[in-house]
């Protein structure tokens, strides 16, 4: 029963943050600032993750090809079709749960302890259309740090094999371009705004309705960071079954 | 001025309001007290409408808040301003913008218009120095002395204060209370004050109310105060050993 009402109460939640609009004026500032802070501040982390990501995918399906009559170009496009179907977008995704969604939540979560969002309420602004729809515009320009991630993992898998010696950098790019299929990177990208909507709205719930004190907003983010993950891992798997299913 | 009549709040079982009317007089600084847990801020957050009241109206110069539109509501809000106990100032502005952020939210004012009303507003309140510092740059009374600037950047009719000095040495704590009675009185504005602080009774109380398990349990001036028979209110005020020195030190005088 409690968990129908937490998810009534961020339905009603989202609903809120689309009504009575802030000035133009102010959102955009609002929302150029939480651009660069949610898209341009993960950069790196994403660029130095997927980079990994992306070099152990291709070290681990090489060290399992063992069979001399599989071409080596297979590692390339394992890679590709790794990278671009799962861990760009989804594991990307769980970063950011845990590097933005923590920010959002506790920012918005001092923000309620220190009577900050009270005191927009009390001057007639709407908190939750102030705070939110910002992040909410921010986060749709994930799908471009998703982007990088692909193009940042496959070149991981790629210096891995070539300076790992698994396979010629040759092979490994003809494997890149075997069956490829455009409409995967289009899944992709949907399924990056459909987290991206996510990472941008339920911490900011669990930081909106927090009570208590400096404590309670480490727990909230904590909550936060663990049911954001799981909805997205379901999310993942639903988006999965209708688009590739 | 704020009309209350018999409003009741509850949250769950816990009826915290049990029907308090009462009235806020125009250019008057009016306190509400009463012990911690007696519905003082609850009270104080159905007069700023962040609570709705389940029975009873409240009335603004006339007006019952509750037959106000949403935009209606939203427009009475702007002629509202309120001090936080903590200030409530934003983190991520400096002084200067946290004052004219009513005033970019809610006027069509230019920059210029806004950095003067900003640099009268800091300077009605002694805050000269400190435009471009952040909240967390100065002092507890000095950040006071901001959320005060920011509440009347907007020329409110109505200003709310909780505990504004609540954290703060008695001498800064008597200049904020001096501050906000000298803003009631320039701009005939409303305003209420939740305290449990004694001396701003002493210094401030033109108007005072004392809550008791959510009843009004007194209401008078600061002179009555100290005059009432009323067990509770005696109970309260002479708490503290130097009020039970001033009461002796006044009945002696009296006899």
């Amino acid at each position: 029963m409690k968990y129908i009402a937490a998810i009534g109460k961020y339905f009603i939640m989202i609903w809120e943050v689309f009504r009575k609009p802030t000035k133009w004026r102010i959102m955009k500032s609002l929302i150029l600032k939480e651009i660069d802070e949610l898209i341009f501040g993960s950069l790196g982390i994403i660029i130095f993750i997927s980079f990994f990501i992306g070099g152990v995918v291709t070290i681990q399906t090489a060290l399992n090809l063992t069979n001399p009559f599989i071409p080596k170009s297979l590692i390339g496009f394992a890679a590709r079709q790794s990278v671009i179907l799962e861990f760009a977008p989804t594991f990307t995704s769980i970063i950011m749960v845990g590097k933005v969604g923590s920010y959002i939540t506790s920012s918005i979560g001092t923000m309620r302890v220190t009577e900050q969002i009270d005191a927009l309420e009390v001057m007639g602004v709407n908190s939750l259309n102030y705070l939110v729809f910002p992040k909410i515009i921010a986060l749709l320009f994930y799908p471009f740090a998703v982007a990088i991630a692909m193009y940042v993992g496959i070149l991981g898998g790629w210096v891995a094999a070539v300076f790992g010696e698994y396979a010629p950098g040759g092979e490994f790019i003809k494997g890149l371009q075997i069956d490829f299929i455009p409409f995967h990177v289009i899944y992709a990208f949907i399924k990056t705004l459909v987290f991206a909507f996510v990472i941008a709205t339920m911490p900011s719930y669990f930081g909106y309705y927090m009570r208590g004190g400096a404590l309670e907003v480490g727990k909230a983010s904590t909550t936060a960071f663990v049911w954001t993950s799981v909805v997205i891992i379901i999310l993942n798997y639903i988006l999965t079954q209708l688009m590739l299913g | 001025m704020i009309e209350v009549d018999n409003i009741h709040k509850s949250f769950g079982d816990n009826h915290v309001l049990k029907g308090i009317s009462a009235l806020f007089e125009q250019g008057k600084t009016n306190l509400i007290i009463g012990q911690s847990g007696s519905g003082k801020t609850v009270f104080l957050k159905c007069l700023l409408g962040l609570f709705v009241p389940e029975e009873g109206s409240i009335c603004y110069s006339g007006t019952r808040y509750s037959e106000l539109s949403t935009r209606e509501k939203s427009d009475l809000r702007q002629e509202m301003g309120m001090v936080f106990q903590g200030s409530a100032l934003f983190d991520s502005m400096t002084v200067e913008e946290n004052v004219r952020f009513p005033l970019d939210m809610f006027t069509k004012q230019t920059t210029v218009e806004m950095k003067e009303r900003v640099d009268f507003v800091l300077e009605r309140v002694n805050l000269i120095d400190a435009h471009h510092k952040y909240p967390a740059e100065i002092s507890g009374g000095m950040q006071k002395r901001v959320a005060i600037a920011r509440a009347i950047v907007m020329k409110p009719k109505y200003l709310f204060c909780d505990e504004p000095n609540s954290g703060l040495d008695p001498k800064t704590a008597i200049l904020i209370d001096n501050l906000i009675q000298e803003i009631t009185q320039e701009y005939n504005i409303t305003t209420v004050i939740n305290t449990h602080d004694m001396n701003s009774v002493m210094e401030i109380g033109e108007k005072i109310i004392f809550l008791k398990n959510g009843l009004k349990e007194w209401e008078g001036t600061n002179k009555e105060i100290f005059k009432t028979d009323n067990q509770a209110v005696t109970d309260f005020v002479y708490s503290s050993e130097l009020f039970k020195k001033v009461r002796q030190m006044y009945i002696e005088e009296r006899n």
